[in-house]
């Protein structure tokens, strides 16, 4: 079986040495100890696992790993610059948009996908492109929120 | 592992505090200062330290599952300590450093909990002063506490000078004197969550992440049908594959519907143990005859203890088993040390609880088990057991090495309990002028938990009937409140419209309970209910009541088109006392309001011959954005009144508020949860 022995994520090369057939979900939790990425279904229904993928947001449960070597991949772990959160990070923080916090890493990347396509959503916009993730905890109004406020701050991307 | 006994020698000089339960507190002479050495009494609830350095410890048993105890909880030791909320550390849910606790349900954290660490925490100010006074040698009300200092006429001391070289420990009874609500400073404020930042930025190890050296992967076969008993078991092709280890052992303790045998694959990494899980060859012997998703609310009546109970005026009603769905699934990494003691990181609502199952089940003394238990993806009342603690301390057992198990969605939506099942019958009689003269109410496996109504009635019948629950249930959000209150509401709401009177001031004539009446009064005006004006497709309902030392109202507002049934507004009024977190409070609301939509609406477990169907995300339907209504909270702040839990109660009055606007809106009475799975018919 085809082996992929190298990752671009969050900006380094990291060794591995995985069948291409994997998810990525599980080279970045179990190989590389990036576990802010999180698992919620493994069939794309609840986005907990949103990753950024040459800037586009992807659910790596259905993604294979062979088919994003040599792929620029940002997880909520490369999302902070430093000690300077990303502005959607910040934003969630200061909207409290978030209980048990499971939802959380995937539902940011999600939104900044979300602001790469559309710098100033309306809230239905917010709406329909957030509804494919879930946040059982319920903080949907506050997450909705938290995006309002990251557009309107701008910022980069 | 370390014991509890190391552990308070490890901690070195400065200030321990515990709290212990009144009654103890007496005998063992409570309120004096102990010696260095004196032991820990029993029956401690908490306690507090204060290090050489300064640093601020909490212990507490209780855990952070979403509903934000690790912040209420330090804002409590601030308020009292006169600190700054950063400058503390909680230690949760470690059943080696933390003292015992029952569990975190029943909204128990903020009653009980809440006030015995501010109770730790003033004892031990009142120490610091006692410290400076004797220090100084001034007057004790001279003294102030402020900011992590102690201070008195142009004296100032850090909170680590004053105990330096000492060890000083107090014991104090339940009934220590506290700050009351008019002053708190820290404690009524929003005070934001305490890690938030590591959530943020994934840097929060949460039991699904946890990974220890030389760690292997986990699996479990489970049988197809519930119930189905093991008759072979072929395991040579995977064992076969590299690495890859088959373990079959026995449970001790009752698994209902797993059967007796785990069996097991353990393995160097997911992928090749769920490789190695699918080669396992099992045959089994099928269950014939179990009752299914339809056909279960005859079952409750057919197998109630004691009989059912036939009348013909009662109306039936049933609420369906949900899915807690915890985001993240149960989890569990198990690791044995030499000595054959066991540290098993997972997370439960129960620490102590999954503490004693696993001494149990595994045969070994219950201080040879820690159970640590990271702040978790949220319970809802779900993770009150260790099924994943006990399955992967016998994977490791068998291996001699640490064990992951994660559970799949899957096995969450299968092997996890339900929020039980319920059929309930319901008859009232109501005079013209709209006087509530007669009550029965009979209740079939859903439970007690706010079963008994709010509203004056002379004659009433409340009754539960326990009858045999096909699937495994447990604790839910609210337990069978929702049910009650969702069966409750709506006939209220029938009994209003059979004599023709506005369903709020029917109940407000049959009700007396103040904190009732004005949540649902403060409910209504916010909405706006008397100036209401109804369209084609639109409705409007309400609905309120109280358990658990909150009391809770709901107006909604829906559209019916074509059949789809859309929540458009929201407003719940609740009350739980003197509001300790507001900003969190409101959280946890409007989080009700957002899940209690899913079983209000759509969501149910279908099962029918011993399978769930609805064992998947894709066909178990949870609330989305889209399906959000806009949530107005309105928070009755009772300064006056001890602050009571509030994580369940606010999801007890949605379901029937949307049920009666359901009916506004369409003139069709849904007496069934969740009412529109797939839309309405007919309208
Ligand atoms: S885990 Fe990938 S979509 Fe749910
Ligand atoms: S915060 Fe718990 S799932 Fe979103």
């Amino acid at each position: 079986m085809a082996r992929i022995t190298q990752l671009d994520v969050n900006g380094a090369k990291r060794r591995i040495d995985a069948d291409a057939d994997r998810t990525l979900l599980s080279v970045l939790r179990d190989d590389l100890d990036l576990t802010g990425t999180k698992y919620g279904c493994g069939e794309g229904q609840c986005a907990a696992c949103t990753v950024l993928i040459d800037g586009q947001p992807t659910k790596s449960c259905l993604t294979k790993v062979g088919t994003v070597a040599g792929k620029r991949i940002v997880t909520i772990e490369g999302l902070a610059r430093e000690a300077e959160l990303h502005p959607v990070q910040q934003a969630f923080l200061d909207a409290e948009a978030m209980q048990c916090g499971w939802c959380t890493p995937g539902m940011i990347l999600g939104a900044v996908g979300l602001l790469q396509r559309t710098p100033h959503p309306t809230d239905a916009e917010i709406v329909s492109g957030m509804n494919g993730h879930i946040c059982r905890c319920g903080t949907y109004p506050r997450i909705v929120a938290a995006v309002r406020e990251a557009a309107k701050k701008g910022g980069r991307a | 592992m370390i014991s509890r006994r190391d552990f308070f020698a490890m901690l070195g000089g400065g200030i321990v505090v515990w709290m212990v339960d009144d009654a103890d507190a007496q005998e063992s002479g409570g309120g004096a200062r102990r010696g260095m050495n004196q032991a820990m009494p029993e029956q401690v609830s908490a306690w507090l330290h204060i290090g050489e350095e300064g640093t601020v410890t909490a212990y507490t048993g209780k855990v952070e599952v979403g509903q934000n105890a690790r912040t209420s909880l330090t804002q409590a030791v601030a308020e009292e300590l006169r600190v700054p909320v950063a400058s503390i550390r909680m230690i949760m849910g470690d059943t080696t450093l933390t003292p015992f606790d029952m569990g975190t349900f029943g909204s128990q954290t903020t009653p009980r909990m809440w006030p015995q660490m501010r109770k730790a925490a003033a004892a031990a100010r009142e120490m610091l002063v006692d410290l400076a006074a004797q220090k100084w040698m001034v007057d004790r009300a001279s003294i102030q506490v402020a900011d992590g200092k102690v201070t008195a006429a142009g004296k100032s001391a850090g909170f680590g000078e004053l105990t330096q070289g000492q060890k000083l420990t107090r014991t104090i009874p339940a009934s220590e004197a506290l700050t009351p609500a008019a002053q708190w400073k820290v404690a009524g404020t929003s005070v934001p969550k305490i890690n938030g930042r590591e959530m943020v930025t994934g840097a929060h190890k949460y039991a699904y992440d946890v990974k220890r050296p030389g760690m292997l992967y986990g699996k479990v076969l489970y049988p197809p049908q519930f119930g189905a008993r093991l008759v072979s078991l072929d395991s040579s092709a995977a064992e076969q594959i590299p690495g890859v280890k088959v373990v079959r052992d026995t449970f001790q303790i009752g698994r209902e519907g797993a059967g007796p045998d785990l069996v097991g694959v353990v393995a160097p990494d997911p992928q090749t143990a769920d490789r190695a899980l699918a080669a396992l060859k099992a045959q089994w012997k099928p269950v014939t005859g179990a009752t299914n998703s339809k056909d279960v609310y005859a079952h409750f009546k057919q197998t109630a203890r004691g009989g059912a109970v036939e009348s013909p005026g009662l109306v039936p009603y049933t609420v369906a088993y949900i899915a807690h769905t915890p985001l993240e699934p149960r989890a569990a990494v198990a690791e044995w040390d030499a000595g054959g003691k066991l540290t098993v990181w997972t997370g439960t609502q129960r620490p102590f609880g999954v503490k004693s199952e696993l001494a149990q089940d595994l045969g070994i003394p219950e201080d040879h088990v820690q159970v640590l238990m990271p702040d978790t993806g949220s319970g809802y009342g779900g993770k009150h057991n260790g099924d994943a603690a006990v399955e992967a301390a016998r994977l490791a057992k068998a291996v001699g090495k640490p064990v992951k198990r994660n559970w799949t969605r899957e096995e969450e939506l299968t092997w996890a309990y339900f929020r039980p099942g319920g059929l309930i019958e319901v008859a009232g009689k109501v005079t013209p002028d709209g006087t509530l003269t007669h009550w029965e109410f009979h209740n079939y496996n859903s439970g007690p938990s706010g079963l008994q109504t709010p509203y004056e009635v002379a004659d009433k019948k409340e009754q539960v009937h326990q009858a045999d629950s096909p699937l495994r249930q447990g604790s839910y959000r609210g337990l069978a409140g929702t049910a009650n209150h969702f069966v409750r509401e709506s006939y209220m709401d029938e009994l209003a419209h059979s004599v023709k009177i506005d369903p709020l001031e029917f109940r407000l004539k049959n009700l007396k309970n103040e904190r009732v009446r004005n949540v649902l009064m403060a409910a209504a005006d916010k909405f706006g209910w008397k100036g209401r004006k109804k369209t084609a497709g639109h409705g409007f309902g309400l609905a309120a009541g109280m358990e658990k030392g909150g009391y809770i109202a709901a107006v909604a507002e829906v559209s019916v088109t074509a059949g789809a049934v859309k929540v458009l507004r929201v407003v719940q009024a609740f009350e739980c006392g003197a509001v300790v977190n507001p900003e969190q409070l409101r959280n946890q609301v409007d989080g009700a309001v957002a899940m209690g939509l899913g079983g209000a609406l759509f969501e149910q477990i279908e099962f029918a011959d011993g399978k769930i169907q609805t064992n998947r995300l894709s066909r178990y339907r949870v609330p989305r954005f889209a399906d959000m209504p806009v949530i107005e909270t309105v928070l009755v702040d009772r300064k006056d009144l001890v602050s009571a839990g509030a994580g369940e109660t606010p999801i007890m009055a949605l379901a029937p508020a949307i049920g009666n606007a359901i009916f506004d809106a369409t003139g069709q009475r849904l007496r069934s949860m969740p009412m529109a799975p797939k839309g309405l018919t007919g309208v």
